[in-house]
């Protein structure tokens, strides 16, 4: 295997099986910052549209938005540090947002956070609204503020972010290195959504891509209904944490 | 530099009980040291700056400017603003966790099974802490923290474990302020994870002048 990347030729090419007729879909620009309400049973894919795309994505219970998507609880309860197909988003609350239903992309960075405007602006320069109007720079950390207001949070808000089609890989000593090769045109993830989810997005540069070019990607929505996890199910099934935890969460829309 | 930091000296020097909560105020420049006095206690902390208690600990923001997963001396523990909140000036365990984040009772239902849920937990102990000090935190103000003396290691596959503790009786870690910050620390009451040998133990806190 290929030590510098993981897009070898083992990776089958990214070919997205059919979804049932959309819901609805919609194309985030790079650097789009993006909010919505996705019901339980509702299913998301993202696409890259490009190689080498970073979606920034932070999720809430919409119900009850102190109930958020924890990183250390997804972790912890599936013993992995990435998330990919089989995997679930756990909020704090030991329940579950959303299934990762499919996955051609294998790892999915959980660790990383955002971009913030000193850093874009010390590695690409400064692009403001005047000059640039709407190709100015965007930061992964303002944009997500930016739609979080829109709900009534802020910056004590803020969570540890899942970075959709990054990867990170970690030395034994626990040194950090970002994979540029991760990400191919045509890589999609589906999630599907077990609880009614507000999800925050950002199509800002990852923070830890090393390129000295400005070049966020475009990412493709499209929505469809799929229904909750069915009963035979591989996220499901995957560990007995998670049948608990599926457990908890269909306890809250039962009536 | 710090080694001359004597018990006698310190401003505040207390101990806090197995599954304790703790709160209190650490000023720019002072020296924060956790003493893990019987060994593989995990102590579960929080920083908030204290003039704006909306700036949090960020263990993204921290791991991402350290570019390592594990907390050790030199490492800066960074806001959710990016800011450095302390530093880690000594370290005689040599890695601590910052992954793993609190157990709360609900979290204890999916870990282990669901007849946990009564079992005291971090959470609950943040929570009565926040409750009883009424500083204007609740629990949105919760993010993932600090396991100071866990063990959790990732493998090159990306796998993740709580592995046996490396900490032991009489290790500690010292912190220095780079902001005020408020320090919300809960001594792990975990029964369920053999990485603390099923036995929570007392950690001691002292804190001292800026030098």
């Amino acid at each position: 295997m290929n030590s510098s990347s993981s897009a070898g030729t083992e990776r089958p090419p990214p070919l997205a099986p059919s979804t049932p007729e959309p819901l609805w879909s919609e194309r985030l620009t790079p650097g789009a910052h993006w909010s919505g309400i996705l019901r339980r049973g509702v299913s998301l894919r993202l696409t890259a549209l490009e190689a080498g795309a970073n979606v920034a994505a932070l999720l809430y219970n919409f119900e009850l938005l102190s109930e958020r998507y924890s990183m250390a609880d997804t972790l912890k309860a599936q013993h992995t540090a990435f998330l990919t197909a089989g995997c679930v988003c756990y909020s704090d609350m030991g329940r579950i947002l959303c299934s990762i239903s499919a996955d051609s992309c294998g790892w999915h960075d959980t660790f990383s956070g955002l971009s913030d405007e000193a850093l874009i602006t010390r590695r690409y320069g400064p692009s403001r609204y005047q000059e640039a109007r709407n190709a100015m720079h965007m930061n992964g950390r303002d944009s997500v503020l930016n739609e979080l207001g829109k709900y009534g949070l802020g910056k004590r808000d803020l969570i540890d972010n899942i970075n959709f089609f990054s990867r990170i890989a970690v030395g034994a000593d626990g040194t950090l290195r970002f994979d540029p090769h991760h990400c191919r045109a045509g890589d999609f993830i589906d999630l599907r959504f077990e609880m009614h989810t507000l999800l925050v997005l950002s199509t800002a540069p990852h923070p830890l891509d090393p390129s000295p070019r400005y070049a966020p990607r475009a990412i493709q929505l499209q929505a469809w209904h799929s229904g909750p996890a069915p009963a035979m199910d591989a996220c499901r099934s995957r560990c007995e944490e998670n049948a608990r935890g599926f457990r908890n969460t269909e306890m809250m829309f039962l009536s | 530099m710090n080694t001359e930091l004597q018990a006698g000296n310190a401003l505040q020097n207390i101990t806090v009980a197995a599954g304790e909560p703790w709160v209190g105020y650490v000023q720019r420049g002072q020296t924060l040291r956790i003493v893990d006095l019987e060994g593989n206690q995990a102590v579960d902390t929080l920083f908030y700056n204290a003039q704006d208690l909306t700036e949090h600990y960020s263990a993204s923001d921290t791991i991402r400017g350290a570019g390592n997963l594990y907390l050790t001396t030199g490492v800066t523990l960074r806001s959710n603003l990016g800011a450095p909140m302390l530093t880690i000036t000594q370290d005689t365990c040599g890695r601590h966790d910052t992954l793993g984040g609190a157990c709360s009772a609900e979290s204890n239902t999916v870990r282990y099974a669901l007849d946990k849920r009564h079992m005291h937990s971090c959470r609950d102990n943040f929570l009565i802490a926040l409750a009883r000090h009424d500083v204007g935190l609740q629990k949105r103000d919760l993010p993932g923290n600090i396991n100071f003396f866990m063990n959790v290691p990732v493998t090159p596959d990306g796998g993740l474990t709580f592995a046996d503790g490396i900490s032991a009786a009489g290790r500690y870690v010292q912190l220095r302020a780079e902001m005020d910050v408020l320090v919300l620390i809960s001594n792990c009451p975990q029964l369920n994870n053999p990485c603390n040998a099923y036995n929570p133990t007392p950690i001691q806190l002292m804190i001292w002048a800026a030098g």
